[in-house]
């Protein structure tokens, strides 16, 4: 795969950014969290974004999903303003409706997973496409199997949440996610929470999501072996500003600021 | 007269004394459930105006005493042109008083559902109505089952307040029985025992059962 947009599909052309940031900056009181950041993902792109704790990284995810309010700039998503629409010639604030529209294009999964504990493996990917969707349980329950099937959870489809392990967990978490059939994929440190005998199995649901899917990907993670093997592009987060980003090879291979070398090499060391 | 002749005697009253108060505190518990559900969830609403209709109900009806209340309902509340027959005056009185404190346990269960469950829900872009319906409540159910099994019994021993006003319950009837006998020891210790019966050997095994049920769904049986 090439940084370059592989197709055209839906209402963006080939040449729009399947999201975009432009100068968004987010902070808590004096903080800044990120200082007017941009960044575009191109469709079918998988962008992985490594970084110390308290460089905005996960902050980008959960600002692209809408749990978190942006304080400037504007998300696009699929050519469309996220938490803005146009008014009058003007972004004024989306309305609910909007909100609701924009969300069902984006799909995320996180680093406790967060699947419903009262529900099982297949309830928690059915639950989104009956409850939000509007499909039949029948339909609804056909791609959840063959989603479970791809994550290789279909024999405990049946399993609440507490009797599965973090790894399990996690892959029917993404299943849950992918049911929605979302446009763009997030991922928030899905393995930070996992012993590492598991990790395996998640990664290599992702990887296969990367191979077989056309999905647009983002993924903040601290597995460096792993970004560097799937990425098409990798961008280094320090204090709310992208300080270098390029080809998984580049930066691992060549980082070409100071910082991006320090951090590497004290992961390295860490591991 | 030994205390089987007084059974065999004044049984019978006991006995519809003791379903008097059994029908009082089901029904009660019912409004008490819905009135802390609807009470909770709006004391967490994003309008001023509903959350302060809520405070205001709780602060009333937790900050004063239920028997003030009971006779608020009773004696007051005609002269507004709101008449209710005793039965209801009692169990509607009991009820609102519990509904109140339910409130707060409804509040506070919603409240400690990890934070991940409403990001996950709204990640699957569920409607705030159906995030509360479909994720959230089950699993605040679970949470503040063990404290709804205290405040049912806090209910059951409340509903004794409505002898009062004339309810033919268990406590009206072992004050009538006391009344005519001067039986004092045999008719208020029957009565002690048998509130203490029904909760302990039927609201807290329901409750219990409740629990286990509520924890299979959770698959942690």
């Amino acid at each position: 795969m090439t940084n370059e947009p592989l197709q055209e599909t839906g209402a963006a052309d080939a040449a729009t950014p399947m999201v975009s940031f432009r100068k968004v900056t987010k902070s808590y009181g004096r903080l800044v969290v990120l200082d007017s950041l941009d960044l575009d993902v191109a469709e079918g792109e998988m962008v992985s974004i490594i970084g110390p704790s308290g460089s905005g990284k996960t902050t980008v995810l959960r600002m692209l999903m809408t749990l978190e309010t942006i304080n400037g700039g504007v998300i696009y998503v699929d050519g469309q303003p996220l938490t803005h629409m146009p008014k009058g010639g003007q972004l004024v604030p989306a309305s609910d409706r909007h909100l609701r529209q924009m969300r069902s294009k984006i799909g995320m999964c996180f680093q406790h997973f967060n699947l419903f504990p009262h529900m099982t493996a297949l309830e928690n990917c059915m639950e989104g496409p009956v409850h939000v969707l509007g499909l039949s349980k029948a339909e609804a329950r056909e791609r959840s199997e063959q989603l479970l099937e791809m994550v290789g959870m279909a024999d405990k489809r049946n399993q609440h949440p507490s009797r599965l392990s973090g790894g399990q967990q996690q892959r029917v978490a993404i299943a849950r996610a992918l049911a929605m059939r979302p446009k763009v994929m997030l991922f928030d440190e899905v393995t930070s929470a996992l012993d590492p005998e598991v990790i395996g199995e998640v990664t290599n649901v992702i990887r296969k999501l990367v191979s077989e899917h056309h999905l647009t990907m983002l993924m903040v993670t601290h597995q460096m072996g792993f970004a560097k093997d799937i990425s098409d592009r990798v961008c280094f987060f320090y204090g709310g500003r992208i300080e270098e980003q390029g080809t998984p090879e580049q930066i691992f291979g060549n980082p070409r600021r100071e910082r991006t070398r320090q951090f590497l090499s004290a992961v390295k060391e860490a591991v | 007269m030994s205390y089987l002749e007084f059974l065999g005697q004044y049984g019978d009253r006991i006995l519809s004394g003791t379903l008097v108060t059994i029908l009082l505190t089901v029904l009660a518990s019912m409004l008490a459930m819905a009135i802390a559900l609807a009470a909770g969830l709006m004391r967490m609403a994003r309008s001023p105006i509903v959350r302060g209709v809520a405070v205001v109900y709780i602060e009333i009806f937790r900050g004063t005493s239920l028997l003030v209340q009971l006779y608020w309902i009773f004696f007051v509340l005609p002269l507004f042109g709101i008449t209710l027959e005793k039965f209801t005056a009692g169990f509607v009185a009991v009820g609102m008083n519990l509904g109140a404190y339910g409130a707060e346990l409804v509040r506070g269960a919603i409240l400690s559902v990890p934070r991940g469950q409403w990001e996950a829900a709204l990640a699957l872009n569920m409607s705030p109505a159906k995030r509360m319906v479909r994720v959230i409540l089950p699993q605040a159910v679970v949470i503040m089952l063990p404290s709804w099994g205290n405040l049912l019994i806090e209910l059951l021993k409340g509903t004794a307040l409505v002898a009062l006003i004339a309810v033919t319950d268990l406590m009206f009837q072992v004050k009538q029985i006391n009344g005519t006998t001067f039986l004092s020891a045999e008719a208020f210790g029957t009565a002690l025992i048998v509130y203490y019966v029904l909760a302990r050997f039927m609201i807290t095994p329901f409750m219990r059962w409740l629990e286990r049920v509520m924890q299979r769904r959770l698959g942690r049986a």
